[in-house]
């Protein structure tokens, strides 16, 4: 018998403990009103969990479950696993953070695909432990001042790279793997649309600003995701088993710093001269990830009404790629 | 019609007899040999279940945690370092109450590394909320395995099958393997109402503050209490149905009259009672009890049985480092509780693999010269390998 409140079909109801401008709240509640509640959501601890269960308060109308911190994939393989021997085929979906992704539960979601379970895999990408406090995380880009990569007289925040974690992924073939962001809804939707289309393991890095870890204005949440793939720091991706199948081009390149000075944890850059070396690095950054994927180089119908001057073209707004990773198929062409 | 099977062959036929559907694990030695056996049954047709190669011990038990909230019967296996690994999801799924089944080939932790059988990995995991059963011989793992899945979906309690390695599960022994209608007469199909399903959504595993967290473990502890009584009692009817019974917690041997018992876990017990029945033949008024069942600890049920003991000799595998044998810790707990002061004896041996013989444990008997380490414990001392 179905027991949901047939009014409240949202799958993450309002009333839940999340910051202001959470972009995580955000994407997960796009993601999951996407997917519907005839789904089985497993949580891997993070934000997400903590402020949508507390005590005997739940903010999720689907069945949900948080194990620890490092095995959601594992879990929900299990699950999925169970269903399978039960005949039953009800979609399973992951959300975790980056920490739960790219860090501890990297080597759970790598056997989730290498064994080729049926679940969907959402990332939440806020780019630090933000939960804890805002440590360092590998997504954690190059140079960000966390609580544990601090900026002072000698460093200038974090001194590795962001892990490239969808290259990972994809070097696993997973049917479908794809980079989206809260700003473009029509795009996040089409990659939601398309991986619940799919069956196999299907995972899905969606950057979501944290106003309180990145230290913008909780009211320009959207604005800064946007700016990130405007810069082409966040490259919007599709890979098909392991081959770059989409990317979302850009009009024009922003420069990083458009990005950056929205945003507190890249403030010590600023007018010194070592924070002008690590501008630099950040700006080549943003020009190889451009350059690798293309993002410049289409012939396009441009939308830049208003917001955004990113292509929109075709469904949700990406088209196969011609250059970067796709080089064989453009001489093919 | 008894057959000749290895342990851990034995543990694999009890499993397929009780129909899990989802199988999951990562090889370990000496466990491996169960869950070989359990993916040629899949692969063979025998035996309708998922089997999953996890990526690790720790993905193992999540995977079979996932398997129970998807609503399967599910089985997993490990040892030593693979125990050790999936600690912060045993206590989860002991936390969420998941009536997992899991055997445990007891086995030596590292460091030094050392694949051999003693107690120190399921011993390390005594406080993570699961039943633990330690079993003797390979017709007790194959019988207990079948006893375990009914404790754990009636308790909504996992269980730990505790076999020792090699000595168990790599011996071969005659073993009478239960038919499939008398096991499907004695374990119901499963069933586990906390099964996640979009039709009657549920939040499992949320967040928790300090106003309630300690009332959810306080449950625990009555659970893990209460099921003292609920292996008692599908040991007794699985004895009514098959005509073997274990006695439920723990199994006396020539007691009548003790004034010395000698006390230990699993396989070691056969030894303990040959030396019983010499000793006794020397007039020595001298007894045995096996410990079956650790964790519920029984306590009155120990305290019962060596009421007039005037010694007890624990002969444990495993110690907690800096304060001494662990069984005997928990039982002159019990004794103190119940009034009494009976001297107990803690002996550890038989750590990494090295045997435990008649010879050792009746010079133990007799008051041997042992390593003293303070009051806590005595270790068996080097001059007692058999192997030298």
């Amino acid at each position: 018998m179905d027991k949901r409140d047939p009014f409240r079909h949202n799958v993450l109801t309002s009333g839940h403990r999340a910051c202001s401008g959470c972009g995580e709240a955000m994407a997960a509640r796009m993601v999951t009103d996407l997917i519907g509640p005839d789904a089985i959501y497993v949580n891997a601890t993070g934000c997400l969990q903590v402020f949508t269960t507390h005590n005997e308060q739940s903010a999720w109308q689907a069945p949900w479950i948080h194990s620890v911190f490092a095995n959601a994939a594992a879990v929900a393989s299990g699950i999925e696993a169970a269903l399978r021997a039960r005949g039953k085929d009800t979609p399973v979906v992951v959300q975790a953070g980056d920490g739960g992704t790219f860090d501890i539960g990297l080597q759970c979601l790598s056997g989730m695909i290498e064994r080729g379970h049926d679940v969907l895999f959402v990332c939440y990408d806020n780019e630090a432990y933000m939960n804890t406090g805002v440590q360092r995380s590998s997504s954690t880009p190059h140079a960000v001042r966390t609580t544990t990569s601090p900026s002072g007289r000698l460093s200038q925040g974090k001194h590795h790279l962001k892990k490239d974690v969808i290259s990972i992924i994809a070097a696993h073939h997973p049917p479908y793997a794809a980079t989206a962001t809260v700003a473009y809804f029509p795009d996040l939707k089409a990659k939601v649309e398309k991986a619940m289309s799919m069956k196999g393991p299907r995972f899905l890095q969606v950057l979501s600003p944290c106003p309180l870890g990145w230290e913008h204005d909780s009211a320009l949440s959207v604005t800064v995701s946007r700016l990130a793939v405007e810069t082409g720091l966040f490259p919007l991706l599709e890979l098909e088993h392991g081959e770059l199948t989409g990317v979302m081009r850009l009009a024009v390149q922003k420069p990083v710093e458009d990005y950056l000075r929205l945003q507190g944890r890249f403030k010590h850059l600023f007018g010194t001269k070592e924070g002008a070396v690590e501008l630099r690095h950040l700006q080549a950054l943003a020009d190889a990830r451009i350059r690798r994927y293309g993002l410049l180089e289409a012939e396009t119908e441009w939308d830049t009404e208003r917001s955004s001057q990113v292509s929109r073209h075709g469904r949700g707004g990406y088209v196969i790629a011609q250059r970067g990773m796709g080089r064989e198929l453009d001489n093919e062409l | 019609m008894k057959k000749l099977l290895e342990g851990s062959q034995a543990v694999a036929e009890a499993v397929r007899l009780c129909r899990p559907q989802v199988v999951a694990a990562y090889p370990i030695t000496p466990q491996t040999h169960i869950i070989e056996r359990l993916a040629q049954h899949v692969a063979d047709g025998e035996l309708e279940a998922e089997f999953i190669n996890a990526e690790s011990e720790f993905g193992a038990a999540s995977l079979v945690l996932g398997a129970v909230v998807g609503g399967t019967r599910a089985f997993t296996a490990t040892a030593s370092q693979g125990l050790l690994l999936m600690t912060e999801v045993l206590y989860n799924i002991a936390g969420m109450r998941l009536p997992v089944v899991m055997v445990c080939a007891n086995r030596a932790i590292g460091a030094p590394i050392n694949i051999f059988s003693d107690h120190q990995d399921s011993m390390a995991l005594r406080d993570a909320g699961w039943i633990q059963l330690y079993v003797e011989s390979n017709q007790e793992a194959v019988d207990s395995v079948i006893q375990a899945y009914r404790i754990a979906e009636a308790c909504e309690l996992p269980v730990m099958l505790c076999m020792d390695g090699f000595f168990l599960t790599h011996t071969f022994e005659p073993v009478e393997l239960p038919t499939q209608t008398a096991v499907d007469e004695y374990l119901p199909a499963f069933h586990f109402d906390r099964t996640l399903d979009p039709g009657q959504p549920m939040t499992l595993g949320g967040g928790s503050e300090p106003d309630n967290y300690q009332e959810f473990r306080m449950a625990q502890h009555d659970a893990m209490e209460n099921a003292v009584t609920v292996v008692e009692a599908f040991d007794t009817s699985f004895g009514e149905q098959f005509g073997r019974v274990y006695n439920g917690l723990v199994q006396a041997y020539r007691l009548e009259g003790a004034q010395t018992v000698l006390l230990g876990l699993g396989s070691l017990m056969g030894a303990v009672r040959d030396v019983v029945d010499k000793l006794r033949d020397q007039g020595q008024l001298v007894g045995a009890l096996r410990l079956r069942c650790f964790r519920p600890f029984p306590a009155q049920t120990l305290v019962q049985q060596l009421g007039v003991t005037q010694r007890i000799i624990v002969l444990e595998k495993a110690f907690s480092a800096g304060a001494g044998g662990i069984v005997a810790t928990e039982l002159r707990a019990a004794l103190q509780q119940a009034g009494m002061t009976t001297a107990v004896e803690s002996v550890i041996g038989g750590l990494g693999g090295r045997d435990l013989t008649p010879e050792v444990i009746e010079a133990i008997f007799h008051g041997a010269q042992l390593d003293d380490n303070g009051a806590s414990c005595r270790f068996v001392p080097h001059e007692y390998n058999p192997v030298e």
